[in-house]
């Protein structure tokens, strides 16, 4: 038995786009124990309602995370609509749903080339994020922005998608598919990558259900949780949706899980596209919510399940906002995952929860 | 199983086109609805204020005893909600991003006060429809020569600031 050592890990390391500290306690580079600390990035933007009125939060609530800038926007509009009453038209839960899913495509595209670069492929990287851009470049057309969109408003969306470029929509989407499943393969069935990333910080079905874990690194672990499955908005309109998991329980299994919905997101968008009603894509929404008036809401972001909490005060600011992000609800279950690993797998591990730290800081 | 899985992609890649541009050089196609800068039409704008009160980062200032309207770009967060909320829908979102600067400071734009006068008396006495109507036709035509306004009066203001030799060098990049 060697001795302990206590190794600092971030939070400005390499693999780690977000900063994330651990103290990892070592011994025969072996680790025994990971204490995470965050606090670096707090913005108290939750604070912010004070003194940003119900419409203007709303730009707040997407720069909480940049990555799953849609999905806040759309969650906390969606609060907001159940605070006050408010029905939005179908047009809108749909446009809604099919830009979200197309941030989910992006969001997994990048996780997997970060993905790529942790365990070392770094032209496996390249080639994700090559693909990322033309999902970006749709985003572009329809919204106006590549990362930050501000289209979605408390009673609807702000921009609608003609059928024209719908249809371009699932045409680049097909058109990527080809490469896409070329990077799948590599990531699925390459040996290499497969033998750094098999049996490497398992966590069974129960103890995820313990921690409470949430979004695809609890389908990973076999826990068939979806938000989507509830079916909110238009996802109530899909002909079939399964959670898509997976029994490996191990960082393989979360990239193939991650990759799985990818391709489940662009059927998604597919469905919806077809199936889009016409109408109005807003509903003028007037007043403020009353006294003591409480909504909550959940998404499914890409990360997760995200869980939002409203409170009004009869002013048009809000007297409580409140947003519990995945990676909050994940970082007890990656501590346990990082439980015996190697001490070179730790960035693997790491990178497998898809950590977003600016989020849960907010 | 085997390594290699990704060898024919990669292998491809190498005949083929480059993905990147050769920026400045080449430039990607700007999409019609892209958010870069929002420009006023100042013959249209009442100084109510709206966009002031409303803007989520405070960066437009509305001053009506001075009469002018200014805007800070650096603060600028591209939301587009001062477009939605302006009453003359004398704001548009421009598809140029706003060019990069040295110093921070809000741009001024002033407002012609006479028009503004002659406007208030004029409609008054005549049915909503055609003061709505009134008041499209300009803002139909005025974005486009307001957006360049825009722009040329920055890049002016910086060429000035510049050493003679770089601002023609600038000029020269930017075909001016
Ligand atoms: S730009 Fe529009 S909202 Fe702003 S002061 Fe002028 S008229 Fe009012
Ligand atoms: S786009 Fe948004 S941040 Fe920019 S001036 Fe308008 S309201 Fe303010």
């Amino acid at each position: 038995m060697g001795k302990k050592s206590v190794i600092p890990f971030g939070p400005q390391h390499p693999v780690l786009p977000e900063p994330l500290h651990l103290d990892l306690v070592v011994e025969d580079e072996v680790v025994i124990e990971a204490t995470p600390q965050i606090g670096f990035v707090h913005r108290g933007l939750e604070r912010l309602v004070q003194t940003r009125d119900y419409n203007q939060f709303i730009y707040v609530a997407e720069r909480i995370c940049g990555i799953c800038a849609f999905g806040h926007s759309m969650g906390y509009a969606e609060t907001i609509e159940r605070l006050m009453g408010v029905e939005i038209p179908k047009r809108a839960e749909y446009l809604r749903v099919i830009w979200h899913e197309l941030s989910r495509v992006h969001s997994h595209i990048l996780w997997l080339g970060l993905a790529a670069d942790a365990f070392g492929h770094e032209a496996l990287f390249m080639h994700c994020w090559r693909l990322r851009e033309r999902v970006l470049d749709l985003f572009e057309k329809t919204t106006g922005g590549r990362v930050i969109f501000s289209v979605v408003k408390v009673g609807g969306v702000q921009r609608d998608i003609d059928a024209s470029m719908l249809n371009q929509f699932v045409s680049v989407l097909e058109g990527i598919m080809g490469e896409y499943q070329q990077i799948c393969r590599a990531f699925l069935e390459d040996s290499s990558v497969r033998n750094r990333t098999s049996g490497v910080g398992v966590i069974s079905t129960e103890r995820a259900l313990d921690l409470s874990m949430v979004g695809p690194f609890a389908r990973a672990s076999n826990v068939p949780y979806d938000v989507r499955s509830l079916g909110n908005g238009a996802y109530g309109d899909l002909s079939d949706f399964q959670p898509i998991v997976s029994s490996n329980c191990d960082c393989y299994a979360r990239m193939e899980v991650r990759a799985a919905e990818v391709i489940q997101s662009i059927a998604i968008i597919k469905e919806l596209a077809a199936k889009i009603p016409a109408g109005d894509i807003a509903v003028p929404v007037k007043g403020a919510p009353a006294v003591d008036s409480e909504a909550c809401n959940v998404v499914e972001q890409p990360r997760g399940e995200c869980y939002y909490y409203a409170k009004g005060n009869g002013t048009k600011y809000l007297d409580r906002m409140r947003m519990r992000t995945p990676t909050s609800q994940n970082l007890a279950g990656m501590a346990v995952a990082l439980n015996g690993c190697d001490i070179a797998d730790v960035n693997m591990i790491v990178l497998t929860i898809d950590p977003c730290i600016s989020c849960t800081e907010r | 199983m085997g390594a290699f899985k990704l060898g024919n992609m990669t292998f491809g890649s190498l005949f083929k086109k480059p993905e990147t541009v050769k920026y400045p050089v080449e430039k990607k196609p700007q999409p019609e609805g892209l958010k870069g800068l929002i420009a006023i039409d100042v013959n249209n704008c009442i100084l109510c204020g709206m966009c002031d009160r409303s803007c989520p980062t405070d960066c437009i200032t509305v001053d009506k005893a001075e009469s002018y309207w200014s805007i800070d770009r650096f603060a600028c967060i591209q939301c587009n909600y001062c477009v939605t909320v302006c009453p003359k829908g004398c704001l548009s979102m421009r598809p140029d991003y706003a060019p990069a600067g040295a110093t921070r400071q809000a741009l001024r734009f002033d407002v012609p006060k006479q028009e503004k006068a002659a406007k208030k008396e004029t409609p008054k006495a005549e049915p909503k429809q055609a003061e709505a109507k009134a008041e499209k036709a300009p803002e139909e035509s005025k974005p486009a020569c307001a957006s360049a306004d825009v722009r040329d009066e920055v890049l002016e203001a910086k060429l000035a600031g510049m050493d003679p030799e770089k601002a023609s060098k600038v000029r020269a990049a930017l075909g001016l």
